[in-house]
């Protein structure tokens, strides 16, 4: 290691996501307990464990909802722990969230419009005299929440309230808002909740495009299946700690794991 | 009968003769009006666009942005204080009108700041608590700072105040035409609509914009406008500062067309009429706002003929017209909630709220009944 590293704080290289040692009480509560992962480029990582692991709490801390009480978090070698939620999405971490949080009674597009506020610009001055850069920059914000709706697949559906949706729908918004940011790590909470299996096929799919077009996947899920057919890598997290973390063929099989999910004392 | 009607709107030259037969009807309005009515009734036309721009206003902060705003009179009041105290005896100082105007737009903006920055961690009935409040503490300043110096002059309130004039034009003064007088309030009337013309279209442009589109995003979820990279905080000052603005253009008017002022006129009823007046409209939309204070500054003063009204019918005044006023007034909000919940010219988005959870609900209830059969 070179000097100049040194002065540094030890960044993995290869590390997008860094979470080191992050802890988080509610009361007497540990709902995280020095949890500590390193998400690389390109991967799909997944996150799961049983109802109360803490899985969320960590999505929220990660997105700035929550503050850390210990720990801290980097992205892209940015200290984003201590941040507020809108400053996390502007260094390049967008979300989604369990129970769909869309702006209900937008259309579709407007939702992904709104994704966009983030990347331009124009104040109240512009949109009084409208203005030829500000005119530029609304054709702009439409032209790319179209593309994304394109991507996501409900273009069909754009000019419709968003709770009108149907709810496999309303999840693809959702990943449609968060891509309008321009992230380069994507968070899913449990992007594929109460999908049936044919929206779940086509959900995989999805992320597979969006995985291939350059943006860091993290995610939560419950759906064995679709975490151990996409991911790359897996942490499991019980009772707010790191138990295992590894390939998907590894993670299944760690006693550890297994224990977890079946209770303790069952074998 | 809808599509008619849209197919109607789109056909350009049926557009433009509507424009057209409405700027005729905007022109002369004053003159129709004080020739069926009297003057007493242009006056109330002058009001009634002053009340449109303070509704315009109020819409921003809780049409487009949902934070409800309860003090929102307190702008309006430091509009009209501000330009009373700066072009009248008082102090001596004798601003001029071009220079009043922006500078109560631009303090009234940052009262508006002042009071939206201690509220920005509340939501619903708190902040309308707290706003209340404030609402009330700038009156209460306002009735007070008379002692140990003499800024307002207290309950007494403020007379004398300079009539607008722009660059020597004075609006108040008597003017005639085809060998008829009309009075101040005829050519004060011209004033306000441009006014309030220039803040309808300041209101329609905001509402379609980048920071419009905010507004109503953190009205419709906060915590997911601020995950996708909304500064609420910045975005919600905005929105005080955009209201209160509108309302300290409004309330220099009022100074100036009143040449009176005092604490009195800036009590909470007024913050009620006014959120009244949008609620009753349609909240967010604009039309819906200017029908609201339309229809909220005519109608009381219409009720006043009741008194005339029984005089004629039975010969003498049965019930008294100030209390049948009140009871007819409260009557009529409390109908129009009950059949237009969503207010008279609902925002796409508010009878979308108002009416899919209705149809909702009749289907989980449809599906339940499935469910027991």
């Amino acid at each position: 290691m070179t000097r100049g590293a040194e002065a540094k704080p030890a960044v993995n290289p290869e590390a997008l996501l860094a979470v080191s040692g992050v802890s988080r009480y509610f009361g007497g509560l540990a709902a995280l307990r020095e949890v500590s992962l390193h998400i690389r480029a390109g991967e799909i990582y997944g996150l799961i464990g049983p109802n109360g692991a803490g899985k969320t709490t960590l999505f929220n801390v990660l997105t700035g909802l929550y503050r850390a009480d210990d720990g801290s978090i980097s992205l892209r070698g940015n200290v984003i722990s201590g941040r507020k939620p809108n400053q996390v999405v502007g260094l390049g971490l967008a979300r989604t969230f369990q129970n769909i949080r869309l702006f209900a009674n937008m259309t579709a597009i407007e939702n992904v419009m709104v994704g966009r506020h983030l990347r331009t610009r124009a104040g109240i001055v512009g949109a009084i005299l409208r203005d030829r850069d500000t005119r530029a920059e609304e054709t702009a914000i439409q032209q790319r929440a179209r593309e994304l709706l394109e991507y996501v697949g409900i273009m069909k559906q754009a000019y419709m309230p968003a709770k009108q949706l149907a709810y496999g729908d309303q999840r693809r918004l959702e990943i449609a808002r968060a891509l309008a940011t321009d992230p380069v790590l994507l968070a899913l909470d449990e992007p594929a909740a109460g999908m049936n299996p044919s929206e779940t096929a086509r959900l995989q799919d999805l992320l597979q495009k969006i995985r291939a077009d350059g943006v860091t996947l993290l995610l939560i899920e419950h759906d064995v299946k679709l975490v151990m057919g996409l991911c790359d890598r897996i942490a499991v997290l019980d009772y707010g700690r790191k138990i295992a973390e590894g390939v998907p063929a590894e993670v299944k099989c760690d006693p550890r794991v297994i224990e977890a999910y079946l209770g303790g004392g069952s074998t | 009968m809808i599509e008619r009607w849209q197919k109607w709107r789109y056909d350009r030259r049926a557009a433009w003769a509507a424009y057209i037969v409405l700027a005729v009807l905007l022109a002369a309005a004053p003159f129709l009006t004080g020739a069926a009515l009297g003057h007493g009734w242009v006056r109330i036309l002058d009001f009634t666009l002053l009340y449109i721009m303070l509704a315009l206003g109020l819409n921003i902060v809780v049409g487009y942005a949902g934070l409800l705003d309860l003090g929102y009179i307190a702008f309006y009041a430091v509009g009209a204080y501000l330009y009373a105290l700066l072009a009248s005896p008082h102090f001596g100082l004798h601003l001029p009108f071009w220079a009043l105007l922006p500078i109560g737009a631009g303090i009234a903006a940052i009262f508006g700041i002042l009071l939206g920055a201690p509220t920005l961690r509340l939501r619903g009935d708190y902040l309308a608590i707290v706003t209340l409040g404030f609402g009330e503490i700038i009156r209460i300043f306002l009735n007070n700072l008379n002692a140990p110096v003499n800024i307002t002059n207290g309950p007494q309130g403020i007379n004398l105040i300079d009539p607008i004039a722009i660059g020597g034009f004075s609006f108040s003064e008597p003017r005639s035409f085809f060998g008829m007088t009309f009075p101040g309030i005829y050519i004060y009337y011209y004033l306000f609509l441009a006014l309030a013309l220039l803040i309808i279209f300041v209101s329609l442009r905001l509402q379609n914009s980048r920071i419009g589109r905010a507004w109503v995003a953190i009205r419709e979820d906060e915590v997911a406008a601020e995950a996708m990279g909304i500064n609420t905080r910045n975005i919600k000052l905005l929105a005080f500062a955009m209201g209160a603005s509108f309302a300290g253009i409004s309330g220099g008017l009022f100074a100036g067309f009143q040449g009176f002022i005092s604490p009195e006129s800036f009590h909470l009823f007024e913050s009620i009429i006014v959120l009244c007046m949008i609620v009753l409209g349609g909240m967010g939309n604009i039309a819906g706002v200017i029908l609201g204070a339309v229809l909220l500054t005519i109608f009381p003063e219409a009720l006043r003929y009741i008194g005339v009204l029984q005089d004629y019918l039975f010969g003498r005044v049965v019930v008294d017209a100030a209390d049948l006023r009140m009871l007819l007034f409260g009557l009529a909000l409390v109908l129009i909630m009950i059949f237009r919940p969503a207010g008279l010219l609902p925002s796409v988005r508010r009878r979308q709220e108002f009416g899919s959870d209705a149809s909702v609900l009749a289907q989980e209830q449809a599906s339940l009944y499935d469910a027991r059969r």
